[in-house]
């Protein structure tokens, strides 16, 4: 399997001095290259997630020891109201964020490939990937403010009402979900777009003079090849969407009440407001789980698409 | 709508019409995602008194410095309360300093040590090699938000928690996918450079040192800055680390910058100001290495 193992020994240790002998084992001087990687691996990945899993099935306060308590964590979950708000609410976050975004972002793809290929562009569009969750959410809590921000005085000047994006709790959730998409719809199509250059252009070209338009060269040249590309944009980006806490954090506090407390907002409070870290680890794994899932169930799908296509 | 010289109008009309929308919503997408700095940058520069009194204009409103003033600590705290701050202090300068020191710990760190695992499972020959390295590969399997709560409980036992090392330490020393991507071009280097180097009597450790490592500086350096510039912007984990002045970090340091609330409603124009400076460092990055970073992006590579 190695690449090394089918190679045959070095032309100079086949030498006359030494009977042809085994390719030089590096154990130790490997050992000591994947020393440092591998305390990272063990001690910040591995055991964490470990002992994530065990602190699932305790009690655990951070200042006395951890005590078992079996699936009680587990039961009081299925049985936490705003356990399942938190869930429904993330999934409604995750549905609204990734479909504009991958739309967005597919759209935004494809005009940089048959409309302008500039770098500067492209360039362009990712701006707003250079800046932190934090930043993004501050600027459009400014932006879309009741009473001050633009986006409402702009609202007001076409006629409409103001709307409360950020205090009101049915747009509480939509009004984040494309603030991420703000941030992250230039990098998603710059992923797509990389996808798209592995399209040979002669295809567009046979398109062209066959005198097929645009659009439906998008639909029957584009969009097929390029479906086992956006099938690993899409496990990327919504495994990224289930993890939201940032913005969040910064822009609504879980409110109004608790229509936009996302899963990860609400294991934050559970550990660090009220200190019940088993409690908190529970709802973790519950979050990993759900994760794996999906990550899955779209793998599947993914496999399924790419043998279509080969 | 202008007379067409082309022969066959009704041919070509349309593309025309589709490449007229097409262009439009590209400028859409440019001006919305350029505005919001724009709007940050006047909103800095404005008055904070004078943006409640409802300046429309789209420029500053009454110009101010003293936005950045409240943030750099230049206004006492009566000022500030006047101007419309919290006249609370902000150690600004600190939590750059912060931000630099764990970005920089992380990102040579992270790279270094990722390269030399790399370096190992592309090249050396050693047992189990493939198999640890599928083990390394499944821990791309785990979001990093799951390890959060159980790496602050050890950070804690380690007695690291509010300090700066505390906050670098777990993607200091590698993350899978830096193994990964590095791993990748190493397998691509030629083996046959190598083996001279080798026939000369060089040493492995030598070879990566001096050969390996110089051959990959671009893609080392495009790792380097995408790790720098995610470093520079995390919130969740120094949120739960960093307690004090002495290790926050400049996007925790907004967080807590907007929580400070005066009475009278939010300093947007210090917020503005204080986000400002919170981003430029990595918008002039990106300014510099824009063509590198926006084309690294793809399959081959990042996340």
């Amino acid at each position: 399997m190695t690449r090394e193992g089918g190679h045959h020994g070095h032309p100079h240790q086949a030498g006359a001095d030494r009977p042809a002998r085994r390719p030089r084992d590096d154990t130790r001087l490997a050992l000591l290259f994947i020393l440092p990687a591998l305390i990272g691996f063990l001690v910040f990945l591995l055991w964490p997630t470990l002992r994530g899993i065990y602190l699932s099935f305790t009690r655990f306060n951070l200042l006395t020891p951890a005590r078992w308590t079996g699936l009680d964590n587990y039961v009081r979950m299925a049985q936490d109201p705003v356990f399942w708000n938190a869930l429904a609410v993330t999934v409604y976050y995750v549905v609204v964020n990734i479909a504009v975004q991958t739309v967005l972002a597919l759209v935004i793809a494809v005009m940089m490939q048959r409309l302008t290929r500039r770098t500067w562009l492209r360039g362009v569009v990712l701006t707003p990937y250079l800046v932190s969750n934090v930043v993004a959410a501050l600027v459009f809590l400014w932006i879309l403010d009741y009473q001050l921000g633009i986006g409402n005085k702009l609202l007001e000047l076409a006629g409409l009402d103001r709307v409360g994006f950020l205090v009101d709790s049915a747009w509480v959730i939509p009004t984040i979900a494309l603030i991420n998409v703000w941030r992250h719809v230039g990098y998603t199509a710059l992923l797509i777009f990389a996808g798209l250059q592995t399209i040979p252009e002669t295809l567009y070209e046979a398109g062209r003079m066959d005198g097929a338009s645009e659009p439906r060269m998008f639909r029957t040249i584009t969009l097929p090849l390029l479906r086992p590309v956006m099938a690993v944009v899409l496990i990327i980006s919504v495994v990224g969407s289930f993890q939201v806490f940032d913005t969040v954090a910064i822009a609504t506090r879980g409110g109004p009440v608790d229509s936009s407390r996302v899963l990860q907002y609400y294991i934050y409070e559970v550990a660090f407001n009220r200190f019940q870290f088993g409690y908190a680890s529970a709802m973790s794994v519950a979050l990993l789980v759900v994760l794996m899932i999906i990550t899955f169930v779209q793998y599947r799908l993914t496999r399924a698409g790419t043998s279509d296509l080969a | 709508m202008t007379t067409a010289t082309a022969p066959a109008p009704g041919v070509k009309r349309r593309p025309r019409i589709g490449r007229g929308l097409a262009w439009a919503f590209m400028v859409l997408v440019i001006v919305v995602s350029l505005f919001p700095f724009y709007w940050v940058l006047r909103t800095a520069l404005s008055d904070n008194n004078a943006l409640y009194a409802g300046g429309d204009s789209l420029g500053p409103v009454q110009f101010s410095w003293g936005g950045f003033q409240r943030v750099f600590g230049l206004q006492t705290g009566q000022e500030a309360i006047d101007a419309g701050g919290s006249g609370q202090p902000i150690a600004f300068w600190r939590y750059l300093l912060n931000s630099v020191l764990v970005a920089t710990m992380v990102t040579a760190g992270q790279v270094f040590f990722s390269a030399m695992a790399a370096y190992a499972f592309a090249r050396l020959r050693w047992r189990h090699r493939d198999k640890v390295f599928a083990v390394f590969l499944a821990g791309l399997m785990i979001p990093a938000i799951f390890t959060l709560l159980p790496n602050f409980v050890l950070i804690k036992e380690l007695g690291l928690i509010d300090t700066v090392l505390g906050i670098a330490l777990p993607t200091m020393l590698m993350t899978p996918f830096a193994v990964f991507f590095l791993r990748q071009f190493f397998l691509g280097i030629s083996r046959e450079v190598e083996e001279a180097a080798l026939v000369e009597g060089a040493s492995k450790t030598r070879i990566f040192f001096r050969l390996i490592l110089p051959i990959s500086a671009a893609p080392i350096s495009t790792l380097s800055i995408l790790t720098y510039i995610t470093s520079w912007n995390e919130y969740f984990w120094p949120l739960m680390v960093s307690y004090t002045d002495r290790s926050r970090v400049l996007t925790v340091a907004l967080g807590v910058f907007k929580s400070q609330k005066p009475q009278a409603g939010p300093d947007w124009a210090g917020l503005m100001a204080a986000t400002l400076v919170a981003a430029l460092p990595m918008l002039l990055l990106f300014f510099v290495f824009a063509r590198r970073i926006v084309n690294s992006i793809g399959f081959s590579g990042i996340k």
